[in-house]
């Protein structure tokens, strides 16, 4: 790596310049402010496009052709069909058969699906991936098979970059449970429906060309529509867009560890006691089994209280839905359905309702929905004494995960992160995070098993526990029993490629992941 | 010994926090260690030098170690090693963990044994938080949850638990196997601070007599007690006897799967079948002196169920029961609470014994009422409870003082 290298505001190491852009370190929360326009795609004009309104075309590749698919593209797409998505895969088959080099891929998300494209990595039809990358491609990444450096970034720091022009999308192909021939687009209706595909927003707006996919195309108009045929270029038929199993879990089920039971009744207790569970409050808890267990747990509380909660937000599952249904929330606001439950009552009920992350997470946003969260669940793979929160990296150095909505989220009034304190022997409490995905001052409490940690920047809330029965130690209390428990492990050996750039919110690096060591 | 190669302990999809081991001994050529393991790359180190520690320590310098491990711990590990060892070389050495500090605690003779939790001797994973679910005992089972086969390395894994992992205040209870068996198992606990032994299926006080006087020939530092299961219908003849069989005794426990077998009958839901065993084990406890243990419920799953039946429980005058899952130890707990109109009579009944006491007066009495001594001692027990619940404030005197 031949790039100058410079120190960030957590004091991470990072090269000034990656993937030929120059770069601009993390400053700090709230310290970054780009200036200047929003990016424009190119001016269309409707005299373009044929005044029937069908712009259904033969197939993906004739679509993809029509684009102008050449080397060096930025391809974008949208994750809604999770880990049963049939077509992101097809647009690398059909570029690797047309001998179309040096993509880049801008997935919200990827999943193990996305596996074979492991060889796309490797021969370079794919020259990075921006986005994140899950459990094989991460590997490969870690192992330096890609070409260029991944570059992660969060749901919300990807509607940015696409708004301030740090990445322009070529082509967005985008899935859709549900279209008409003019390009309407919707994810509740169809064999694949899906509930919402609020992700795929940005890439509607602001990609030059746009390719909607569907198996369900339905008589014009396609009401209601998430994505407006009036940015669509090319709309394509095919037979089966996704495998309807593996694009939602049927149910999703509360933890029966009773260990995790125990984390999840602790976090309960913890937002009653500190009151941060009020009337009125708007909640943000994932579809994990823990989450979901506090999730049940605070119901119960509310409704024993008579409390009624004020916004339920995030990924919806059947228990946000059982909040809704049973008056302890008054409005669902949904960016992903993660369950069949959540998928019945965004089209049944008028309180659930579609709020994409583009307006829930942006920071080109004016103002957000996450600053408006007061109890906010999150989970971690690393924390360290710091309160430096790792989503990214595993303990052994390996690029694993996305970081999804948890940047953005971490910008709630209180956020929790219930973890157990260490998984087969990982310490998750440790000194120092393997690579900072979020910085301290934003995490405010760690719960385990073995007890609560609190930021010492939250003096308000230590001191409406000062007379609590909870757990409460400090966080290298906590540090020191995992390392007890479990002994001191190695830390991982890197060499000094970098092999991914971590983003933050506002698009400056906050940490970078290096080529591990053979 | 014949055996050439030996293997112990667990492996498999859902394994954690154990590991297996297959071991070789060889003449010359040094320690052979293959390791898979998902913490490799973090522990690769700590785990040889654990498994080279243990083998240097029973003189075994050249061997072939392969080791499956899904995050086992060291004290897991070394209980591990040293029964692949025992299955090869005859030794009386034993390869003790650190006693941690934590551990070092005795309990009382008549502390609340309402939850108990049961976990097999042999799966390590299960054990690691069985304490922070706060249990009143925990007991490490050497008996039915153990294979025959298995009896040997589960004796070194208990062991070794016993003195490595935080109990975090629970009992420390062991239940060892049946008879002679588990005469031989005693030298496996009671030298690492066990509070409880849990005889199974004990038919006569002799036995327990008997055990008594082993426990004791180990040199125990703390009182080891003795809990007593009755599990078939000559037992429960005997129940009485077996209660006031010697000092040790603290409770009687009824195991209703085995009794209702014994009596060639189905065990139903609501015990019809184990009524009359019930309350005769109920009053034979009464009679000694002693506690009353009910028998566990076996399906996690219904809570109601369990309620219903830690109820029945509570009014026949059982002082506990068996857990088989953490989730059943908070509903047992508030089962067992003390209601508030037994606070409350409790309250009353120690703030006349202390104002009795202050005033150097011989005889507690509430209104024109006698108190025994031993319902005096029952109050200061529901007190204690009750705080134990969180269910009565410290100053709760201010309110009794008459």
């Amino acid at each position: 790596m031949s790039a100058k290298m410079i120190k960030n505001a957590v004091g991470r190491t990072i090269p000034e310049e990656i993937n030929g852009e120059k770069q601009v370190p993390f400053k700090g929360v709230g310290q970054h402010r780009p200036e200047g326009n929003k990016y424009g795609p190119p001016i269309p004009t409707c005299i373009d496009f044929p005044d029937d309104g069908n712009k259904v075309v033969d197939s993906l590749e004739t679509a993809l052709e029509k684009c102008g698919l050449k080397d060096g593209m930025t391809i974008s797409t949208h994750h809604h069909l999770r880990n049963g998505d049939l077509v992101n895969n097809e647009v690398f088959h059909i570029a690797k058969r047309k001998g179309v080099k040096d993509l880049v891929w801008f997935p919200s998300a990827s999943f193990p699906c996305n596996e074979p494209l492991v060889t796309y990595i490797e021969d370079g039809t794919i020259n990075r991936i921006e986005g994140s990358m899950n459990g094989p491609l991460g590997r490969a990444v870690s192992n330096g098979k890609m070409k260029g450096t991944a570059v992660l970034r969060s749901h919300g720091g990807r509607a940015q970059a696409i708004q301030d022009g740090e990445v322009k999308i070529d082509i967005a192909v985008l899935v859709a449970p549900s279209a008409d021939a003019f390009g309407n687009a919707s994810g509740d209706k169809g064999p694949s429906a899906c509930g919402v595909i609020g992700y795929a927003k940005p890439d509607a707006l602001y990609a030059d060309k746009v390719i909607i996919v569907t198996d369900n195309l339905v008589k014009f108009p396609n009401i209601p529509m998430e994505i407006e045929g009036n940015y669509v270029d090319h709309v394509v038929q095919v037979d089966k867009i996704g495998i309807p199993e593996k694009i939602i879990s049927g149910t999703t089920r509360i933890t029966k560890s009773p260990d995790r039971l125990m984390i999840a009744e602790l976090t309960a207790r913890f937002c009653e006691q500190t009151d941060i569970l009020h009337e009125g409050a708007n909640i943000q808890s994932g579809a994990g089994g823990t989450s979901l267990a506090i999730t049940d747990f605070l119901h119960k509380r509310m409704l024993a209280r008579g409390m009624k909660g004020n916004v339920g937000f995030g990924g919806t599952t059947k228990y946000l839905v059982k909040m809704l249904e049973e008056g302890t929330l008054d409005t669902l606001l949904d960016a992903q359905a993660f369950d069949l439950d959540a998928v019945r009552s965004i089209s049944e009920n008028e309180r659930h309702y579609q709020y994409p992350v583009f307006n829930a997470y942006n920071y080109h946003s004016k103002g957000n929905l996450n600053s408006m969260v007061d109890i906010m669940i999150l989970g971690a793979t690393e924390i360290d004494v710091n309160f430096n929160g790792n989503v990214v990296t595993h303990s052994d150095g390996y690029l694993l995960h996305g970081i999804g909505g948890w940047q953005n989220c971490l910008h709630s009034k209180t956020v929790i992160m219930p973890v157990p304190l260490f998984r087969d022997r990982i310490p998750v409490i440790v000194d120092e995070v393997t690579t900072v995905t979020g910085p301290g001052e934003l995490i405010d409490v760690v719960i385990t098993e073995r007890g609560i940690a609190i930021n010492p920047k939250r003096q308000d809330l230590i001191d409406k526990l000062k007379d609590s029965d909870l757990p409460l130690r400090t966080i290298e209390e906590l540090k020191e029993e995992a390392d007890k428990i479990c002994g001191k492990p190695k830390k991982p050996e890197f060499t000094d490629e970098v092999v991914a750039a971590i983003k933050w919110v506002d698009g400056t690096v906050i940490d970078v992941v290096r080529k591990l060591k053979q | 010994m014949t055996k050439k190669i030996a293997i112990a302990g667990n492996e498999g999809p859902k394994v954690r926090s154990d590991c297996r081991v297959e071991l070789e001994i060889h003449e010359s050529g040094g320690i052979q260690f293959e390791l898979k393991s998902k913490v490799k790359a973090l522990f690769f180190d700590n785990i040889k030098q654990k498994v080279t520690e243990v083998l240097a320590f029973f003189d075994i310098e050249h061997a072939r170690v392969d080791m499956l491990d899904a995050g086992a711990l060291d004290y897991i590990i070394a209980a591990r090693v040293e029964a692949a060892v025992k299955q090869l070389i005859d030794t009386d050495k034993e390869y003790l963990p650190e006693f941690i500090p934590e551990n070092k605690y005795s309990t009382e003779m008549d502390r609340f044994r309402f939850t108990r939790l049961y976990l097999p001797g042999n799966k390590p994973s299960m054990m690691l938080n069985a304490g922070l679910h706060s249990p009143d005992g925990v007991i490490l089972d050497l008996e039915d949850s153990v294979a025959p086969a298995r009896k040997p390395e589960a004796r070194i894994m208990v062991r070794n638990t016993l003195r490595a992992l935080n109990f975090y205040g629970a009992e420390r209870m062991v239940r060892i196997n049946q008879g002679e068996m588990g005469i031989e198992d005693l030298k496996f606990i009671i030298p690492h601070n066990v509070n409880l032994i849990l005889a199974p299926k004990v038919e006569s006080a002799e036995y327990l007599q008997r055990l008594e006087k082993e426990i004791q020939k180990l040199n125990p530092e703390h009182p080891v007690y003795l809990m007593p299961i009755i599990e078939s219908a000559l037992g429960i003849e005997k129940a009485f006897e077996i209660a006031s069989a010697c000092e040790s005794v603290v409770s009687l426990a009824i195991g209703l799967e085995d009794y209702t077998a014994d009596l060639g009958v189905q065990r139903t839901p609501d015990g019809t079948e184990s009524e009359w065993a019930r309350y005769r084990l109920v009053n034979a406890a009464k009679a000694a002196g002693v506690q009353p243990i009910d028998s566990v419920f076996s399906d996690v799953e219904d809570t109601e169920g369990l309620t219903r039946n830690v109820m029945n429980s509570k009014m026949l005058g059982f002082e506990g029961m068996g857990c088989i899952h953490p989730r059943q130890i908070p509903v047992i707990q508030s089962c067992f609470k003390p209601t508030e109109t037994e606070i409350d009579r409790a309250c009353k009944i120690t703030a006349a014994a202390e104002e009795a006491e202050e005033q150097g007066l011989g005889v507690v009495s509430l209104g024109s009422k006698m108190i025994d001594p031993p319902v005096v001692k029952r109050a200061l027990k529901t007190i204690d409870l009750a705080t134990k619940f969180n269910l009565i404030s410290k100053d709760w005197r201010k309110d009794y003082v008459s």
